[in-house]
């Protein structure tokens, strides 16, 4: 029953993602609708090429309004015209992470995770690639604002390679005071940025700072700022699930 | 080739894969399968040209909770073991 149930639901699925096959219907032809809003957004370049050229300009090498000045315009949504709603998920991500902290602080003692003695290589080799994946999540977030990805993915990265370090070495233990103040103080350093854009600018979160040339790493005004400080703040707490996953000696 | 044709290879695999992730009698094979499944998600998210997503899917779904979730396998066997 089970099953059946699972393959009604696969063909239902099917169905609904498949009617994008179908050639587009006449009503829509006529609006033009996909001209309007999603091909727009979609081939979006910064380059001089652009076939939208008129509608939407965005070039390298150019400073513009809020809107366009970071070359991932996925950035300049998220940190700047929805900063609060990054607020609000990390705010979600740090509730999460307290649940998990509450249920798995209580037995630390004596319950550490081993594994029958890692592999030579694994053990010296992930010592080699430590700094190397803590480097390339740190340039995720940092340029966040200029190639693709942000906070929250190089946070997982940086995660990733203490999780590395846990499974590759059994005498391995993550300094996780040290991670509680800087989850804290990246915390609190956004809200502090965004208390300073009501006594400057006047509002919530709003950029105060300059602008500056599209393309260039100091561009963006606040974009940077903010989502160095989420990713500080994802790397911490991810961290610091792992640590309470894996437990002590 | 229009990117919904292929994207849509890569769904009919997604399914196959969480099928298999809900079928499948052994937790670790189970655990695997949804790793596969969320790295093929990560690849439709590229075809259909949005890379912030598909590099949170590729990093927390394919890599953090797969491991997360061995983690909690193993410290449950530890503490069945003990008692």
């Amino acid at each position: 029953m089970k099953k059946f149930w699972a393959i009604i639901t696969v063909l239902l699925i099917l169905f609904f993602l498949g009617s994008g096959l179908i050639p587009d219907l006449k009503i829509y032809k006529q609006n033009n609708l996909s001209q309007k809003t999603g091909k727009v957004y979609l081939n979006r370049t910064v380059n001089d090429d652009s076939p939208f050229k008129e509608i939407d300009k965005k070039l390298y090498g150019e400073a513009n309004d809020v809107e366009n000045n970071a070359a991932n315009s996925v950035t300049s949504v998220i940190v700047d015209y929805r900063a609060l709603d990054t607020l609000g998920e990390v705010t979600v991500l740090f509730l999460a992470i307290t649940g998990v902290i509450a249920l798995l602080g209580k037995s630390k003692k004596n319950n550490r995770i081993l594994f029958e003695k890692p592999n030579y290589i694994l053990n010296a080799s992930s010592k080699i690639l430590l700094p190397l994946i803590v480097l390339f999540g740190f340039y995720i977030f940092i340029h966040g604002h200029i190639t693709p990805g942000g906070g929250f993915q190089g946070g997982t990265i940086v995660a990733a390679s203490v999780l590395m370090m846990y499974f590759a070495q059994n005498n391995y233990k993550l300094k996780n005071n040290r991670m509680k103040v800087l989850e804290s103080f990246s915390g609190l350093s956004f809200l502090i940025f965004g208390l300073l854009g009501i006594f400057i600018m006047g509002d919530f979160l709003q950029n105060f700072l300059e602008l500056g040339i599209m393309g260039k790493l100091f561009s963006g005004g606040l974009i940077p700022i903010i989502y160095i400080l989420v990713g500080l703040k994802v790397s911490a707490e991810l961290s610091n699930v792992v640590y309470e996953f894996m437990g002590e000696e | 080739m229009n990117s919904l044709y292929i994207a849509s290879i890569f769904i009919f695999v997604v399914f196959v894969l969480s099928i298999l992730a809900i079928e499948s009698k052994n937790i670790l094979k189970s655990i695997l399968f949804l790793s596969a499944a969320s790295i093929f998600t990560a690849i439709i998210f590229v075809v259909w040209k949005a890379p912030d997503v598909a590099m949170t899917e590729a990093a927390i779904g394919a890599g953090f909770t797969t491991f997360l979730f061995f983690i909690a396998y193993f410290k449950v066997d530890k503490l069945e073991k003990e008692n």
